[in-house]
């Protein structure tokens, strides 16, 4: 008998990615038989009498009271990205930023501690910077690559590591292996944010991820219409193995003493992110808009593997490009993090590429004031190709001290490539780099 | 809360209640691998509805300690000393697959204590996959991976959970995976393929028993369900269509409703 023929035993048979992407979450036979996802643009829900309504308000049963809570058309989203992460539960936020503030207020209370990377979007530095201490949370960042830097600042009263997978804007990677064994055998749980990569690219709960936050917003939608966001457990992380959580594990009062570790176990944080949060913070997704996320995610793998090859082309376009000082891209072999890369992102390293023009802060003004195709605009992961100069644009409110710890320079320019012609992106930025070099050669003259 | 039984810690669910000695008992036993939280959908209606609930942790799985029982019949044996030791009399027993085989025996051997016997994807003799119970036996996460798509129906991988927010295929495989897979899976799957007197045992049942059983259930398939409940004399069957065997997460509503109906009229509480 040849190889090709021995008995391989059984095989799963459970929907695969992309197939996932299409219909995880929805039963068409449940709605009417609608084949598209319905929008319930709606505020409230009919109850069935009081007893339903008591069950509900008890958690005794699944459904749906308000869509501050929750709502049909968002739920179907959650359990998507969920199925897609590889994760027991989501829920969906108003915006990325309300999922990272909503993931930090269920796991902390006043007086605890985080560890966080340095390297974060500008509005996430300063919720852990500015905001936090407001809650009585204090941080300590620690740079991506210290990985040891994050088991020293690591305190009695620490409650979770926090950083970005690839940091913005600089692309340094955090060894998110290494570093969940550090959280772990503290007892903590490690939250990353995956905006960057989307589960396509990498599924940090198979490298060590307690959980996961989306900014929705940015490569999962990928038409730059909706601001969305997300937090979806990975289910594995034991909240009872010490005493650092007793939000979770004791009795809460909020619903007559109910234990979320011990009701709820891998769902436990998800649940009382709902339950708790969303009905005293109510950061809610409109139905409209996790719709259109939900039509972005339909062609995430699609979209992703064109954003990714497009990127590994504009990588080759800047570095041999006489205009550019520096290029900084996972996929460069020379790339401080390129070996990790590989490892953690193996279909594809993205399309934020961070690079210095060659004349500073002026030169970079003139690139990104005169390029006709990419936009100039505060956000990545669309469709389109954007650029920005952070240190005047996204991270602007930092200090000069924070910008340099940060890892941002004056020269640099975040670029995030878009899936237009690879021709049309390159013959947009030679017109940039033209105006960029113009005032040099006045200057010389 | 937490007792002992047989000097070895126990973890029941309560249902988000106080356990009530005043009120009537049920006591949920889990599938194969399985722990108390695949019951939170039906356990928490009870417990606010005049009954005290134990969703057990078998031994050596979830929460209690020890080491999981080799046999049903020591599991039939063990749910007895339960009722015990939290100083019942009686009770009544709701098992989902595995826990069916469970539920079954103790019912068999201990009539005077088991009032109403309800039961899950239940079938008169569970025998395993040879290549499945080889995976759990070797501990191959490969084994959680292939019950979770054989118990789930075609409807089920798709998701829809009753509850928003939680994708159930992958919620049901972290609960396998919660304690070594070898140590709590292999001990069921193969405890479920020696046992052979389940149909036996069925004949003995004289207390007023419901099977819930799905359409699409190919772990304990329709006509294997109702080859079992014909041996009980006056059982019920209620059939969920469009449904797998995890039907008590799949469906968890429809599931609660007839569970409900069923324990409500004849195991009713005067609380």
């Amino acid at each position: 008998m040849s190889d090709n023929n021995k008995k391989k035993g059984p095989e799963t048979k459970t929907y695969k990615f992309d197939t996932l992407s299409l219909h995880a979450g929805y039963q068409p036979h449940k709605n009417a038989g609608s084949r598209q996802v319905p929008i319930y643009q709606t505020t409230s829900y009919l109850f069935d009498d009081v007893d339903h309504a008591a069950a509900l308000f008890n958690l005794e049963r699944g459904g749906h009271i308000y869509s501050r809570i929750s709502n049909p058309t968002v739920g179907v989203l959650e359990e998507r990205v969920a199925s897609l992460e590889g994760g027991t539960a989501a829920l969906a936020t108003s915006s990325g930023m309300s999922a990272i503030f909503l993931t930090v207020m269920t796991l902390c209370e006043a007086g605890d501690h985080l560890v966080v990377s340095s390297q974060l979007y500008g509005g996430t530095v300063n919720l852990f910077r500015l905001t936090l201490p407001k809650f009585g949370i204090k941080c300590t960042f620690v740079k991506p690559r210290d990985t040891e830097g994050f088991k020293k600042a690591i305190q009695k009263n620490t409650k979770g590591i926090f950083g970005e997978l690839v940091g913005n804007p600089g692309n340094e990677l955090m060894n998110m292996p290494e570093i969940s064994k550090i959280a772990h055998e503290a007892g903590i749980p490690l939250i990353v944010d995956a905006t960057y990569q989307t589960p396509y690219l990498c599924k940090p709960f198979e490298h060590g991820a307690d959980i996961v936050v989306h900014s929705l917003t940015k490569w999962m939608a990928g038409h730059g219409s909706s601001m969305a966001g997300i937090l979806v457990e990975g289910g594995n992380f034991d909240w009872m193995q010490n005493d650092k959580f007793p939000t979770m594990t004791k009795p809460y009062e909020g619903y007559h003493g109910l234990s979320f570790a011990e009701e709820f176990g891998p769902t436990a944080f998800t649940m009382k992110a709902r339950a708790e949060g969303m009905r005293d913070f109510g950061p809610c997704l409109s139905p409209q808009n996790a719709w259109n996320v939900l039509q972005g995610i339909e062609t995430l793998s699609v979209r992703m593997k064109k954003h990714c090859s497009n990127a590994e082309e504009m990588v080759k376009y800047l570095l041999a490009h006489e205009s550019v000082a520096w290029v900084s891209h996972p996929s460069v072999p020379d790339h401080p993090d390129h070996a990790l890369a590989k490892k953690l992102l193996p279909n594809g390293r993205g399309s934020m590429i961070a690079f210095g023009i060659k004349g500073g802060k002026d030169a970079g003004v003139a690139f990104i004031n005169n390029v006709k195709l990419a936009s100039h605009l505060a956000n990545v992961g669309d469709t389109r190709t954007l650029v920005i100069h952070p240190a005047s644009g996204t991270h602007s409110q930092m200090d000069e001290a924070t910008l340099k710890f940060a890892g941002l320079s004056h020269d640099m320019i975040r670029l995030s490539v878009g899936i237009e012609d690879i021709d049309d992106i390159k013959n947009d930025f030679e017109i940039g780099f033209r105006a960029a070099r113009k005032p040099r050669l006045v200057s010389n003259q | 809360m937490k007792f002992k039984v047989n000097g070895q810690e126990v973890f029941a669910s309560t249902g988000g209640r106080p356990f009530d000695k005043n009120k009537p008992l049920i006591i949920f036993v889990h599938g194969s691998g399985l722990t108390h939280m695949t019951w939170v959908l039906q356990t928490r209606y009870f417990a606010f509805h005049g009954y005290s609930v134990l969703a057990l942790d078998l031994p050596g799985h979830g929460l209690s300690s020890g080491k999981s029982l080799k046999s049903i019949e020591d599991m039939a044996d063990w749910i007895s000393n339960v009722i015990d030791a939290v100083g019942y009399k009686e009770a009544s027993l709701v098992g989902h697959s595995q826990g069916c085989l469970v539920t079954i025996e103790c019912t068999a051997r201990y009539p005077d204590k088991i009032k109403t016997l309800s039961l899950m994807g239940g079938a008169g003799a569970i025998p395993m996959n040879p290549d499945l119970l080889a995976l759990a036996e070797n501990g191959d996460p490969k084994a959680v991976d292939l019950m979770m798509d054989w118990a789930h129906g075609p409807a089920g991988h798709f998701g829809g959970h009753p509850v928003p927010g939680l994708y159930h295929i992958n919620t049901g495989g972290m609960l396998a995976k919660s304690r070594t897979i070898k140590d709590t899976l292999g001990v069921d799957f193969r405890a479920c393929d020696n046992y052979k007197n389940g149909f036996e045992a069925a004949k003995k049942i004289k207390i007023p028993t419901l099977s819930i059983l799905a359409t699409d259930d190919k772990m304990c398939p329709v006509k294997e369900g109702r080859k079992l409940a014909d041996l009980i004399e006056g059982s019920k069957v209620d059939i969920i269509d469009n449904c797998g065997h995890m039907m008590l997460l799949e469906e968890a509503d429809r599931v609660l409703k007839v569970l409900k109906s069923f324990i409500t009229t004849n195991y009713p509480s005067k609380n």
